[in-house]
């Protein structure tokens, strides 16, 4: 089952997950990133690049965050590409902080 | 003179080795700013590296990446040329003549050894030979296994040591739509091994398989994963470590094994049986291995750094194979700087120490860890250095590979282009179809060769 990135992502955007993905699956909005559940094959690399844990498999999301896997498969279809890098949000490391991590 | 990087003096970069490594600087190459033209050099006639001749038959998602390498090999500037060793048929001085710089993406080509009496026995194979062999790789071919024995021992806790657990435990008919070679099956189908040990010198809480992997051995048909006798037992330290809000692979892991404790063995299912805190001191057998001798092990050490001591205390397991999962090396090439303890090519951020013109990524930068998405990370790194270090490379036009053509035609080598590699790919996916899987793979070279030109 494809992988998904939930809230946690979101004042974050650390973008560390897009540049471990082998098939360039992700996809973003100025918030957040989103996973084309099309092209994910599902290597999990990118689960443990990410270092506020906003990614899961579908089918390992916690309930409260099920309605992420739609939501993912919905932006990443209208979204650019997001393969490379990108500055985090300036609110990332508080919010880090603010998650545990 | 022109300037580097334009139409007229393109920057010409070979690169050693086509794995994910190769590829994902190759495409980050020829989608900079600049003219760039890649040469990706292969010892074998196939392009893809551990991609087509590590990753599992049962898991082809896991080879879409090869999707991706092949739109990269058709961007214009992209050479391939399969079948010539680096180091052997050219050496690394000639390409540094013939580009600006030289990127090694080569892997690590060898086994990590495990340096105890008896390893040489007959029946110790290691599980590049095991994996190598059911993936066609044609260095690998010709291996022979006594699948007769009912018995096997992997060493090893990680995602090939479950690679090899489920060659070995899956049914024949569910390998047979896989890609696996024809050679592999047709034995395996004769297999009478019945259980599988999986041995780590750590705890539950240190194995480095990922979950997804993991998990799959629970959910085999004829097979129940099992822990042996010593259960699974977490000292403080290895609690810290679960507990810790980043280490939720390992959580995870332990999870599903402490689901798997009160499994045991059902009439007529295979086995596999994990065990903790052990480590082979000896393989004993008069012609070929027939017992493992394994030492128990304690944990020491602050959370997240605990070492594992022997304690004397010995247990004989029999088997009649064994397969040493332990981790690979690198092989030095002539030329290039390596580091004998690491069996890498040592750098900074890509760029090879003390020498000019040469980068590397992927396995043989860092050592063998991270699965295929990691190297693009680690191949961005690299192409990141290279192209801001422009001003130090010689700056002259360069002729490209094409220089060596008569050379290596000379010292009857037979070069492979992408061309040639792709009717290579056409016969493999028609006698494939033939049998209803998704390509027989050819391992000999010769006959490659014969179908690429
Ligand atoms: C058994 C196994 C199973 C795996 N399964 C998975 C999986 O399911 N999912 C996943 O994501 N990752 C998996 N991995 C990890 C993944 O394969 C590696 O991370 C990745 O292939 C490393 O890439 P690389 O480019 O550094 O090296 P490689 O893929 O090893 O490529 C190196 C290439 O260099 C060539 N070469 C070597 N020496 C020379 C020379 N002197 N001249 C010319 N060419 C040379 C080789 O022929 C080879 O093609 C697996 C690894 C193994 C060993």
């Amino acid at each position: 089952m494809p992988h998904v990135v939930t809230d946690n992502c979101q004042r974050c955007r650390f973008t560390e997950c897009v540049v471990t993905c082998p098939t360039a699956c992700f996809h973003g909005d100025a918030d957040m990133l989103y996973i084309d559940s099309v092209a994910c094959i599902d290597c999990a690399a990118c689960v443990t690049a990410c270092p506020v844990r906003a990614i899961y498999e579908l089918t390992d999301l916690p309930e409260d965050k099920a309605h992420w896997g739609p939501i993912n498969a919905e932006r990443a279809m209208i979204l650019p590409i997001v393969d490379h890098k990108q500055e985090p949000l300036s609110t990332a490391n508080a919010r880090r902080t603010e998650l545990g991590y | 003179m022109h300037t580097l990087g334009t139409e007229l003096n393109p920057l010409r970069i070979a690169i050693v080795g086509s794995g994910p490594s190769g590829f994902y600087a190759a495409e980050e190459l020829l989608k900079s700013s600049m003219a760039v033209s890649v040469d990706m050099i292969d010892r074998l006639p196939s392009p893809f590296g551990l991609v087509r001749s590590g990753v599992a038959p049962d898991h082809p998602k896991l080879k879409m990446p090869i999707v991706v390498f092949d739109k990269v090999a058709q961007m214009p500037g992209f050479s391939f040329h399969g079948n010539v060793t680096v180091g052997q048929d050219i050496s690394v001085e000639a390409l540094q003549k013939t580009h600006h710089a030289v990127i090694f993406t080569c892997g690590a080509q060898t086994d990590r050894k495990l340096g105890v009496p008896g390893e040489a026995l007959a029946g110790s194979h290691t599980a590049t030979e095991f994996v190598g062999w059911y993936n066609g790789h044609p260095d690998y071919r010709h291996l022979n296994f006594d699948l007769s024995q009912e018995v096997a021992v992997i060493i090893g806790q990680g995602n090939v040591a479950a690679d090899v657990a489920r060659a070995l435990s899956k049914s024949v008919d569910e390998l047979r739509t896989t890609d696996m070679a024809e050679h592999a099956i047709e034995a395996l189908a004769k297999s009478r091994v019945r259980e599988i040990h999986i041995i780590g010198r750590r705890g539950p809480a240190q194995a480095k398989f990922t979950n997804k992997e993991l998990k799959e051995l629970g959910e085999l048909t004829g097979c129940s994963a099992e822990i042996n006798s010593g259960g699974i037992v977490l000292n403080d330290e290895s609690l810290v470590e679960i507990e810790s809000k980043t280490n939720f692979i390992a959580a995870k892991n332990v999870e599903i094994m402490r689901s798997w404790t009160q499994n045991a063995a059902t009439n007529g299912n295979k086995r596999i049986v994990f065990h903790f805190q052990q480590s082979p001191v000896k393989l004993v057998g008069t012609d070929r291995v027939q017992q493992i001798i394994l030492e128990k092990n304690n944990l020491k050490g602050p959370a997240f750094d605990q070492q594992a001591y022997g304690t004397d205390e010995q247990e004989i397991l029999n088997c009649g194979l064994v397969f040493r999962s332990i981790g690979y090396r690198g092989v030095p090439i002539p030329g290039v700087p390596f580091d004998e303890k690491k069996g890498t090519f040592p750098n900074s951020a890509g760029r090879i120490n003390n020498a000019r013109g040469l980068y590397t990524a992927g396995w043989i930068k860092r050592g063998p860890s991270g699965i295929i998405g990691t190297n693009r990370a680690d191949a961005l790194e690299t192409v990141a250095t290279l192209l801001g270090d422009l001003e130090s490379l010689e700056r002259d036009p360069k002729p490209g590979f094409s220089a060596h053509f008569s050379t290596l035609e000379n010292s009857k080598v037979k070069v492979v282009s992408y061309q040639g590699w792709q009717r290579i790919d056409a016969e493999e996916r028609r006698r494939g179809e033939l049998k209803g899987k998704p390509r027989e793979k050819i391992t000999d070279i010769a006959e490659m060769l014969s179908i690429a030109s």
